[in-house]
């Protein structure tokens, strides 16, 4: 299978001080990929530089093989950032409008193309399960159903890969749960790429196909069933880092 | 005020401060939300430095004060991008500037007169076809601006991460939400002057806030506020013989008030 996302020898840091130095990591097409580490790891500036927000000192990128700087194609990539559910509450916005920011069309918002717009956007809340709320407000959504609004806000482009970063931040256990049935849908059944960075490596136990493990270095990158034969999940668990969950 | 309204003074004044106060609503729903209310107090003071170097030069003020406010809206973007500053303080530094050299221009062309007050405290009644004209146009544009770039700013807005993965160029963005705003500041000077007009970009944005469960539905309310805040202030103006901008910002804030007031009935119903 064909790599969808490349990154070569990736260095980047802040005032001299490193976040990752010299990562290497390619995600092809079907994969489920877990980015796991401790705090400070490195996780989300990985993320954030693979999506061209962050721009590395070294090293390159390329997205389904174009180089980041040529890639035009945005609509394919779907991202949900770490502080998705942090949003100011009173902003007067309608789970529909969120879901339809996407879009970033005025055809498809205000113009012409507006109920092919309306029906991409009911498309992508009926995958996540939240069409009846499709008139409420965000701000009165609890956090794992608008963690599901933001899902279907990355889906409403029909996006190949999709990005999530600590999705499931303060959302409860049973909640959890159903969202990651969800993801593993919209992986096996949809053929979505998905990658998913997270603190709890009990996650990739139960749902991902592949495994980077990051500590500013690549430590680990690979199959997720190779890696739970490795020294790196041995010494991950005898540390207790499944039962890590934290709040940013 | 209907009677009144086959003389020419109040349908410029009418027609200048409608599109102009709509301008200002529109764009004060983006600024709000973005936590860029003051953006439209410092520029404002910037402004006053453009009409006195317009005054100063000889030159139509109002060109002046629209260069000097554009300018100086996209060196605040640069302060903070190039000097890592907070907004409220790039706009504290080049608003405090703007006020000193306009003060610094209108003394050295000894014209603290007749046309200065008129720029500070507004006098939309004594509106010119002219410039009625060019409010019309300018804010015409500006609402035009904003509408095709609607849905890119309102992501911009709400996630700006969010919307650059989606390839929303928001550093272009910004700079075009800047300069709008900077023109609009300039447009609302005749309506409300210098010293108030930031008014017309926060409290109508602000009543629009109240009651809102939808973006579109707030840029919708403040614009209806900041039309019957108008055109009531005029007519207030022109019954109690009161200047206008004054009337046009009391009557625009009894409206947020009221707004507001029905708002926390509804929270305490609802509890």
């Amino acid at each position: 299978m064909s790599d969808l996302i490349k990154a070569n020898g990736l260095t980047f840091g802040y005032d001299g001080s490193p976040i990752l130095v010299d990562v290497s990591l390619s995600i092809r097409s079907g994969d489920f990929l877990a980015i796991i580490g401790p705090n400070g790891s490195g996780k989300t500036t990985l993320v954030k530089v693979l999506l061209g927000l962050l721009r590395p000192q070294a090293g390159r990128v390329e997205i389904m093989g174009k180089p980041i700087e040529e890639f035009t194609e945005w609509r394919k990539l779907g991202y949900v950032p770490q502080k998705a559910t942090h949003i100011d509450p009173l902003f007067p916005a309608s789970v529909e409008e969120v879901v339809g920011m996407a879009l970033v069309s005025n055809r498809q918002i205000l113009g012409a193309g507006r109920g092919r717009g309306s029906a991409a956007v009911l498309r992508a809340l009926r995958e996540v399960g939240m069409e009846t709320y499709r008139g409420w407000q965000i701000g009165r959504l609890s956090g794992g159903q608008q963690q599901r609004v933001f899902i279907a806000r990355a889906l409403v482009t029909g996006p190949r890969v999709l990005f999530l970063d600590e999705p499931t931040t303060g959302v409860d256990a049973e909640t959890q749960g159903h969202f990651y049935d969800m993801l593993d849908h919209l992986n096996q059944d949809e053929g979505i790429t998905i990658v998913l960075v997270t603190h709890d490596i009990g996650i990739v136990n139960r749902h991902v196909t592949q495994v980077a493990c990051l500590n500013q270095r690549m430590v680990y990158h690979g199959s997720h069933q190779e890696f739970c034969r490795s020294d790196v999940f041995r010494d991950m668990v005898s540390r207790g880092d499944h039962l890590i969950s934290h709040e940013h | 005020m209907a009677g009144l309204l086959h003389y020419g003074f109040l349908q410029r004044a009418v027609l200048a401060g409608v599109f102009v106060a709509v301008a200002c609503a529109v764009l004060g729903v983006f600024l709000i939300l973005r936590k860029d209310a003051m953006i439209g107090h410092g520029l404002s003071h910037i402004a006053f430095a453009g009409v006195a170097l317009g005054l100063f030069l000889n030159v139509l003020p109002l060109a002046a004060a629209l260069a000097v406010s554009v300018a100086a809206a996209l060196g605040i973007l640069r302060l903070k991008d190039r000097a890592g500053l907070h907004g409220d303080t790039a706009i504290g530094i080049l608003s405090s500037l703007g006020l000193a050299v306009g003060i610094l221009l209108a003394t050295l062309a000894r014209s603290f007169n007749v046309d200065l007050m008129a720029y500070l405290f507004g006098d939309v009644l004594a509106i010119q076809p002219a410039e009625v004209w060019l409010s019309i146009g300018l804010a015409a544009a500006v609402l035009l601006v904003v509408f095709l770039n609607y849905a890119k700013l309102l992501f911009m807005t709400f996630d700006r991460e969010s919307a650059r993965v989606s390839g929303v160029k928001a550093g272009r963005l910004d700079a075009v939400l800047m300069a709008l705003t900077a023109v609009t500041i300039v447009l609302g000077m005749k309506v409300a002057g210098i010293l108030l007009v930031a008014a017309l970009i926060v409290i109508p944005a602000a009543a629009g806030l109240q009651l809102a469960s939808s973006f579109r539905m707030a840029v919708l309310i403040a614009g209806a506020v900041a039309v019957v805040s108008v055109v009531a202030g005029l007519a207030v103006s022109l019954e109690l013989d009161i200047p206008a901008s004054a009337a046009i910002v009391i009557f625009c804030f009894f409206v947020f008030a009221g707004l507001a007031g029905v708002k926390r009935k509804r929270l305490v119903k609802t509890r």
